[in-house]
């Protein structure tokens, strides 16, 4: 893989490593994973390749996760696990390590304001329930979305998004 | 009771309007005091938007929040995702003066603020703790005579760190609430798993998604129930249209309807399937839709 900014990785890694550091390898964490069960994550081993590889960001199980939280919640040593999920998977998007469809949900963010923006089907089924074919929401509301569009920007999350 | 305002987000509005709509009617009938939040936007989705960026993840947040003080009211959401994004975005605003200072920086640019002053509640802690299941128990006009698996979902009860937590291994709060209706909330293996459409797996990785999603299935058609019970879009889709793409794929015959605790109330309280939108699932099941008429 190719870490373009490795020594701001390693220094970002080593802080959500420090509390990575504290594991026991008990493996409660990769024992409770549901998704575990049925994909190659194995989150225990993902913490440890955290701690010292930058190769962890490029890793296709750092993806696998669903966020359920099981094993942040059971880990006997406290570790925020999904937090530190977060962390990485943050690094692996500023090196532009990122699914197609997840670039695509940011886009429909920047554009719509809604990861999931409406569409004809739906419209219909608003009309035939009685609401409105738009919802209350920056849908109907310009200058929300406007609003919203300047918070994206500040953030410089359009730039994030349109890296390649 | 304390007023609020209906935070909507995105896949219930333009994927499964019939929760919007059930969650209007069942709030009238119980003479809730909720308004729409009008102008809000994406949450934003936690399991894509925050892992890509906790900046921007923070402001969006904060500025839905922010739209609803200015109402001077708590937050409703009816989606286990938006409820992780806000109240966990809320919790970090409130605890870390410097978070709160970052996310005002950013707002200011709209002529915003977000002062900490007020809650991000979630529809089924909200009724159970508002209203109550002896409440409910005494408006409904139809007891359910159903057979119903419970699923909780993740993020209604995860992070437990700065929620108003009951357990996580074996919460019963919305058990109580799906029996307030008359049906009987049936215990099966692996209750409390996961659905498998979170953290951006359902969009990048649908094939993994589905795995989970068949295993939760099949624990629920090993004890036999009318119908799923949620409280999450996100989780309903992925139930529901997951049934469909998973039948597709592998040739498997699932046919359980999946409902949102709002619809399940609806039905107890009178109101029709189509009034419901149940009727406007990916899946469709006749014979539940022909208990109703
Ligand atoms: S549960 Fe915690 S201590 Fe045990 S292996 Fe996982 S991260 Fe390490
Ligand atoms: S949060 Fe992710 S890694 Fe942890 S148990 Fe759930 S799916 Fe597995």
């Amino acid at each position: 893989m190719s870490v373009r900014n490795e020594p701001n990785v390693l220094s970002r890694m080593e802080k959500t490593g420090s509390t990575i550091l504290k594991c026991m390898h008990c493996g409660v964490c990769s024992g409770s994973c549901p998704s575990g069960r049925h994909t190659s994550l194995n989150v225990r081993k993902l913490l440890r390749k955290a701690c010292n590889d930058p190769a962890v960001l490029s890793d296709d199980s750092l993806w696998m996760c669903t966020t359920c939280y099981n094993c942040q919640e059971r880990c006997p040593r406290g570790i925020d696990i999904v937090d530190a999920i977060f962390e990485m998977r943050a690094l692996a998007v500023q090196e532009g390590i990122i699914y197609p469809e997840h670039r695509k949900v940011g886009e429909l963010l920047l554009e719509h304001g809604h990861a999931v923006p409406i569409n004809e089907e739906n419209r219909t089924k608003r009309e035939a329930l009685g609401l409105d074919p738009l919802p209350p929401t920056v849908h109907s509301f310009p200058e929300g979305l406007e609003e919203v569009k300047k918070l994206l920007t500040s953030c410089g999350f359009d730039e994030l998004m349109s890296e390649e | 009771m304390a007023n609020v305002s209906l935070f909507l987000g995105c896949v219930i509005p333009n994927r499964y309007p019939g929760i919007e709509k059930s969650t209007k009617l069942c709030l009238d009938k119980l003479e809730v005091d909720c308004i729409d939040l009008e102008g809000a936007s994406c949450c934003p989705a936690p399991g894509v938007l925050r892992s890509f960026d906790k900046a921007t993840w923070l402001a969006l947040a904060g500025r839905n929040i922010a739209l609803s003080e200015e109402l001077d009211r708590d937050l409703l959401t009816i989606c286990n995702g938006c409820y992780g994004s806000l109240a966990d975005a809320n919790y970090e605003i409130k605890a870390d003066e410097q978070v709160k200072k970052e996310v005002n920086s950013h707002l200011g640019l709209i002529g915003r603020n977000i002062k900490g002053s007020h809650d991000v509640r979630h529809i089924t802690e909200f009724l159970h703790k508002e209203v109550g299941p002896g409440k409910i128990r005494d408006v409904i006009t139809r007891p359910l005579e159903l057979r119903v698996a419970v699923h909780y979902g993740c993020h209604l009860l995860k992070p437990s760190k700065g929620r108003v937590g009951s357990s996580v291994e074996r919460p019963s709060f919305f058990d109580e609430l799906v029996e307030a209706t008359g049906a009987e909330s049936v215990e099966y293996p692996d209750k409390m798993e996961c659905c498998g459409a979170g953290g951006g797996v359902r969009s990048a990785l649908p094939d993994e998604a589905l795995a989970l999603t068949g295993h939760k299935l099949s624990m629920i058609e090993s004890v036999g129930v009318d119908c799923i019970v949620n409280a999450c879009p996100f989780c309903h889709m992925q139930l529901d249209a997951g049934q469909v793409d998973l039948n597709g794929r592998d040739g498997t015959s699932h046919n359980i309807p999946v409902l949102h605790y709002t619809q399940l109330l609806g039905l107890a309280l009178g109101f029709s399937v189509e009034e419901l939108g149940i009727d406007l699932n990916e899946m469709k099941n006749l014979e539940f839709f022909k208990k109703f008429v």
